[in-house]
């Protein structure tokens, strides 16, 4: 495929590996902050071929990850409900709710379907006027944008039959958070390309400021990924610390501005929990008050939720960074893709998935060693 | 969920009063919306997400990066070459 097969270059990545290890001098930490860059990273070994002094600590850019519970819980209550059509991206069906998840849901009864996209859910509303149709709408920035066509289509269509459970979360807060945080080892960041195609990476330039600490705007196949991580090192070894785009062909400083005026029209910032995580303030949108109406959480009120985490999950200190994978005990024995205690084990960018798919269940040779 | 993939605009039409498009992903075509690339014609690529183009993909950008990336190293392997 054109502008994908370029980019997965062998030769090309290994003068790339070659570059890092010619530059690299000392140990460096640097965060790859979005699931799909997780991924890519591991399914490349891209981990496994840099200098042993650079360690890529794996984000928290999942937004099935870090959709909070009580959302979750939420959904299962509104996908029970007689008469809707509940629909959602198909990464979401097997997050594990308190007592169960939408997959439970649907084989009990409900009608719980997967969507490609939210524009999907809008069709479904005009073919069906008179059920209650409900998307899911979860996501990062890259994602917010088509959340939001739907819901501005259904208002411009009167569709009196659409309603969105938002759950949307932001990048620069959790970057800010991270570096609060003072756990955090964190020492570059890898920054999500295509949510910054969507908002452009002017949001960014006060966080490399504030926190001297270099930011690198990446894109997703293998040479996008050692070329994010060879310019974040270049800076680290020089001892500087700037904002740098090294995704050009999909970002623009100022982002996408049709997009932009669209989101903020229909959503608005608000605080936001992250799951695993905690409240993150100012770090997610809800729906605006223009778009009230269409609040799946105004229409159908769903009250009385108790939440109850698995107690052995740690997926909070993985999407922290604090925790690899394979570093959790239930990883692999009481946790599998199929039966999943945390997201982070479900969604096709959690971090525990990409472990266990591409069979990192070692820490590393030296530990395997060990356990012989 | 952020992953966006390059495809080439073959059609541009509107329904409901939205821009929208065929978009050909190596021999796959879908359907695909381009209100937020309003400058994108046919036969331009662009990244598509969940059924969006998020933006057009700037082609002369990702020649320029493919040819940094060739070169890279080179100079040391010539300079090596010559010390050596």
């Amino acid at each position: 495929m054109k502008y994908l097969d370029e980019f997965r270059n062998p030769e090309i990545a290994e003068r790339l590996f070659a570059e890092i290890r010619r530059i690299t001098t000392r140990p460096w930490a640097i965060m790859e902050v979005c699931g799909g860059q997780t991924h890519s990273i591991i399914r490349n070994g891209i981990d496994q071929l840099l200098p042993p002094e650079i360690e890529l600590i794996h984000g928290p850019g999942c937004p099935v990850c870090v959709t909070p519970l009580e959302i979750i819980d939420k959904a299962l209550a509104i996908a029970a409900q007689p008469g809707v059509i509940f629909c959602s991206f198909g990464d979401m069906l097997r997050v594990p709710g308190s007592s169960a998840d939408l997959f439970r849901v649907k084989s009990e009864g409900a009608d719980v379907r997967i969507v490609y996209s939210p524009l999907d859910a809008v069709k479904l509303a005009q073919a069906n006027p008179e059920r209650q149709v409900v998307f899911f709408g979860i996501g990062f920035e890259t994602t917010a944008p088509a959340n939001a066509m739907a819901v501005f289509q259904a208002r411009q269509l009167g569709l009196r039959n659409f309603s969105m459970l938002v759950s949307h979360v932001l990048v620069p807060p959790a970057i800010a958070a991270i570096m609060e945080s003072p756990h955090s080892r964190v020492q570059a960041f890898l920054a999500a390309g295509h949510v910054c195609s969507v908002m452009g990476y002017w949001e960014y330039e006060p966080l490399v400021e504030r926190y001297r600490t270099p930011i690198v705007v990446t894109g997703f196949e293998p040479l996008d990924v050692l070329e994010g991580i060879r310019r974040a090192v270049a800076q680290l070894e020089a001892g500087e610390a700037r904002l740098e785009n090294a995704y050009p062909r999909a970002v623009r400083r100022e982002g996408n501005l049709p997009a932009q005026q669209m989101l903020a029209d229909v959503f608005t910032v608000t605080d936001r929990g992250w799951r695993g995580i905690g409240v993150i303030p100012q770090s997610g949108w809800r729906l605006s008050d223009r778009y009230r109406d269409f609040d799946a959480e105004v229409r159908f009120a769903v009250t009385d939720i108790h939440t109850q985490e698995s107690a052995i999950c740690r997926s909070g200190e993985v999407l922290q960074g604090l925790l690899k994978p394979n570093q959790c005990p239930a990883f692999g024995k009481e946790c599998t893709p199929r039966t999943p205690l945390g997201a982070t084990m479900v969604s096709s960018e959690g971090a525990c998935a990409a472990y266990y798919q591409y069979g990192r269940f070692v820490q590393s040779e030296y530990d395997a060693q060990d356990a012989l | 969920m952020c992953l966006g993939i390059p495809g080439r605009v073959m059609e541009i039409y509107e329904t409901n009063g939205v821009r929208m498009g065929k978009v050909d992903f190596a021999g796959i075509t879908k359907e695909v919306c381009l209100a937020y690339v309003p400058e994108i014609a046919v036969g331009d690529y662009t990244i598509v997400h969940v059924g969006f183009a998020i933006t057009q993909l700037d082609e002369a950008s990702a020649q320029e990066s493919l040819r940094l990336f060739e070169e890279m190293g080179v100079l040391e392997e010539e300079l090596g070459e010559v010390s050596g």
